[in-house]
């Protein structure tokens, strides 16, 4: 590994002192200390664990909606939640996990893990990875105060996270609540619209150099996968909301049946958004999963290749699948048939990806940590998801099913089985890295089991609840027809659920306290394979001390692993000798801004505006026009951009040239001093395939 | 996302300084590509609901020959094709770091896209004195999202192309950051493109 002594720059750096304030006022905010450091950062790594904080407040409220409609449901005609405000607690439920726990969860990992895993120093857009942050906070919020505005549970989403029409129209739903939803939606959109595309930028430009495509990891490929997924199914849904809006807000006919709409047009809108959004759902934690089994089994990861094809194939086939939620609204037998068939189809990729995650623990020296328990965890009750998910895709069974507890079962088996416990296998797996301290194990053994125990508890007997026939979204229901056993079984294992859950909140601060006594963890206190464990834990601000060349898939595991003579894997370096420790501070990175944070305070008086009174517009507009000038007129952020002259479109000229041909110089000597290290890794990478019988695809050449 | 879009193409300079890429494309001008791959979506989406409604006309007018005004909005058409033009032109003055040749087909861009607009706005109100108002039928009111949802797309490049003229007029634009204009022009020719779509599916379809 070449050590540079040249200060390395990132495209855009920090501003140490001002040299120019353009309009006066305009400054950038400095400092990395307090609050203000947080409000106000561009780092994707403190981005990525705001993302995840707030995820994990919305994940309570959502918690405790659940925990309300079992309560309801624990015994027959349950009094707790009248049927206005059950239709609110469950939609508003759905409407939270989904778009403000599981999505910003996964943006969370995608933020923080992303840019490391291709050796980058930050995300394409700094200032708009904040954006989208703060964008979804205030979209978040903005949601949530829907739940007391006007009073409590007055004007709250009540139609469903799906809110057909035409019972989303102003006759049936006559609160605003449907209105937050609309305009919530809009505002997350934003938020999930600007990160994709910053994400996607960055994995196609910013990748550190040898680090192809067919190199990243596959956590890394699965997030791109997801992103382009955002980016073409958000402009869906976003249509679909306008056309609400303006139907609810300004009297437009788009699903006015009384005028002759036809109110298909929304669930063939929102389906074509909302099948995509599945898979946005779940690939994240496919990828998370993807990155801990083969660490815990101390093998590569299986047919690396087919991993990255298949989830490339989900990402396409996601699209040709949507009707399968509209088997029973009168599509026609040619319809119901082909979208039976594609639906069929998509069971085939991710059945390889099942196949392959258990290939790589076949055979391998398994450690079960707590992170690879909930990976396994995914494995297994993803499987009964999928399994009963192909059941919805042959079309005469999904017509008994539509709309029972079964398809309840199925989608919490997908989304909490697969999505949620993957991203509790990442946070124990990350945890090191981004805190530097371990998750307590044995905390941890109790936070998986109760967990998985109670999502069984709870889930299982929906399945044969759905069979018996319950409907779905009913606020109560008599005796006397078989439900009372196994819902209550349901609203037990809920509460179990939620102790799982609290164990986890109080093993973050058990955790940290124990970690007092504990030595530090260094770099990479799994064994793990990479390149963000080739940095210091925590990750230090700049991320890399030196650039990465990237000489072959699992990089990093390649420089502490070569092979003897006999062909036996050996430990030719420890982690410590390999991992750069993060000393360099003679990095320059981005600096902080006030104006993403400006522009997100806006959208949601605008949301207020559209709903209540206009001149709240005025003031959400003031907001982000203000905000945008201000992010426009913001000094640059390039200290060699040259002090003294340069203007408020930040400085790309003259300047810049010079550290250009350092940068090329720096560049030359890597390749140079890499070529020795670079022989041994070869060797490893060839010897790495012969040892498993998994290969890894042309990434193995070396 | 108008803004974050209008950011990125005026402030193109921010972020990416030419530095070599993984895909050889700098990073604002893959950003643009990769949103109007995402607005090829919206408008998707809206030309969905369009035809969808297109024979839906309650009581009210309907999309006939008689009831566009089909000349006139040819007219306006080409008028906004032909920006598209001198946008190529601003493009190919900004690359020669011809900043008076900028400054005036930065303008002439900006200024054949206002007649569009306007002719828009012209139409509409004929349409409404014609009786086709916003709730008329489904499809009046898919009509006016979809040709709306496009002028305000192209009043939101009108804005990006003003902004772009009084860089270039404060002698802030030279061959260094001609990919500012090139990234606006991407915005601009994606609109007309669009365009295209919407005037056969809506005018000459009819």
């Amino acid at each position: 590994m070449a050590i540079i002594e040249n200060p390395l720059e990132l495209e855009s750096g920090t501003v140490v002192e001002v040299a120019e304030r353009p309009l006066g006022a305009l400054t950038r905010p400095s400092g990395n200390t307090g609050w203000a450091s947080w409000l106000f950062t561009v780092d994707h790594k403190r981005i990525g664990i705001m993302y995840g904080a707030f995820a994990m407040f919305f994940f309570l409220i959502g918690g405790l909606e659940a925990l309300a409609i079992r309560l309801q449901l624990a015994v027959p005609n349950g009094k707790i939640l009248s049927p206005e405000v059950y239709n609110q607690v469950f939609t508003m439920h759905g409407v939270t996990m989904i778009f403000l726990v599981i999505m910003p969860l996964a943006a969370a990992f995608a933020n923080y893990l992303l840019p490391l895993q291709i050796g980058a120093r930050d995300v394409a857009f700094p200032r708009m990875n904040a954006l989208s942050l703060w964008v979804f906070v205030a979209g978040g919020f903005f949601l949530c105060s829907s739940l007391f505005i006007g009073g409590w549970f007055k004007n709250v989403p009540n139609g469903g996270w799906f809110n057909y029409a035409p019972n989303s129209g102003t006759l049936f739903s006559p609160t605003q609540g449907i209105d937050f939803y609309a305009v919530g939606l809009q505002i997350l959109g934003i938020a999930s619209l600007v990160s994709a595309i910053n994400l996607i930028v960055t994995t196609l430009n910013m990748r550190a150099e040898g680090m192809t495509l067919m190199r990243m990891p596959v956590l890394t490929w699965m997030l791109l996968v997801v992103q382009f997924l955002l980016l073409f199914a958000l402009p869906v849904i976003t249509v679909a909301l306008f056309l609400l809006m303006f139907d609810r807000l300004w009297g437009a006919n788009f699903f006015n049946v009384e005028m002759g709409a036809d109110p298909l047009l929304w669930q063939h809108l929102f389906w074509i958004f909302g099948h995509p959004e599945v898979y946005i759902l779940i690939l994240p934690s496919f990828g998370i999963i993807s990155e801990v089994i083969p660490v815990f089994s101390r093998k590569p990861i299986f047919g690396y290749s087919f991993m990255v094809g298949s989830g490339i194939a989900i990402g396409f086939l996601g699209w040709g699948v949507w009707a399968h939620h509209m088997f029973v609204s009168g599509l026609g037998p040619i319809s119901v048939a082909a979208f039976s068939v594609s639906t069929m189809m998509i069971a085939v990729p991710t059945g390889v990806k099942i196949l392959n995650w258990v290939a790589t623990m076949w055979g391998g020296k398994i450690r079960l940590t707590t992170a690879m328990l909930f990976a396994v965890g995914v494995v297994s009750m993803f499987t009964i998801g999928g399994l009963s998910g192909v059941t919805h895709s042959v079309s005469v069974a999904d017509t008994q099913q539509t709309d029972t507890y079964y398809i309840v079962a199925h989608f919490h088996y997908v989304i909490f089985g697969g999505a949620l416990l993957g991203i509790f296998s990442g946070f124990y797996f990350w945890w090191p890295k981004m805190f530097g301290y371990k998750l307590n194990e044995k905390w941890g053994k109790w936070n998986f089991w109760l967990q998985i125990v109670g999502f069984n508890l709870t889930f299982g007997p929906m399945h044969i609840l759905g069979l018996q026939g319950m409907s779905r979204r009913i606020d109560s229901y008599d005796p006397g027809y078989g439900f009372e056993t196994w819902n209550l079984v349901s609203s037990i294992g809920s509460f179990v659920i939620f102790f799982g859950v609290l164990i986890f909140i109080i093993n973050i601060f058990v955790s940290k306290k124990q970690a007092e006594h504990l030595p530090p963890v260094g770099p990479d206190p799994w064994d793990a394979r990479s390149l963000e464990w080739m940095t210091a834990s925590p990750t230090p601000e700049h991320n890399f001390d030196e650039d990465i060349v990237v000489d072959s898939l699992d990089h990093f595991w390649h420089q502490k692993y070569g092979y003897d003579d006999d062909g036996n894997v050996v430990r030719i370096a420890y982690a410590e000798d390999v991992a750069q420790d993060g000393s360099n501070d003679n990095v320059h990175l981005p600096s902080p801004s006030y104006w993403p944070l400006v522009l997100s305070a806006g959208l949601p008086f605008i949301g207020y505006g559209v709903i209540y009174n206009y001149w709240l517009c005025a003031i959400g507009g003031f907001l982000v026009l203000g905000a945008i000038f201000g992010w426009i007129f913001e000094p640059p952020d390039d200290p060699d951009g040259g002090h003294g002259h340069h203007d408020d479109h930040g400085d790309d000229g003259d300047g810049h040239s010079a550290d250009s041909s350092d940068a090329d110089d720096s560049a030359e000597k890597t390749d140079d001093d890499l070529v020795s290290v670079g022989a041994d890794t070869a060797e490893a990478g060839d010897a790495a395939t012969t040892e498993t019988t998994a290969t890894a695809g042309e990434a193995d050449n070396g | 996302m108008a803004e974050a879009v209008l950011d990125s193409a005026v402030h193109a300079a921010d972020d990416d300084h030419g530095h070599s890429t993984g895909t050889g494309i700098s990073n604002n001008k893959l950003a643009m590509w990769v949103f109007l791959g995402s607005e090829c979506l919206l408008f998707g989406g809206l030309i969905s609901t369009y035809l969808l409604y297109r024979h839906n006309i309650q009581d009210g007018p309907g999309p006939s020959e008689e009831f566009f005004d089909i000349p006139f909005t040819s007219a306006s058409s080409f008028v906004l094709l032909m920006s598209s033009l001198t946008m190529v032109l601003a493009h190919y003055a900004a690359e020669r770091g011809d900043n008076r040749k900028l400054k005036i087909w930065l303008l002439t861009t900006a200024l054949l896209g206002s007649v569009f607009v306007a002719g828009q706005i012209y139409e509409f109100t004929v349409f409404v004195e014609e009786g086709l108002g916003w709730s008329t039928s489904p499809f009046s009111s898919a009509f006016y999202a979809l040709t709306g949802f496009h002028g305000v797309h192209v009043t939101i490049g009108i804005i990006m192309l003003l902004s772009t003229f009084i860089s270039a007029v404060r002698g802030r634009m030279h061959p260094g950051n001609a990919e500012t204009v090139e990234i606006v022009g991407l915005y601009w020719h994606f609109v007309d493109i669009v365009w295209v779509f919407i005037f056969t599916v809506i005018y000459l379809a009819a």
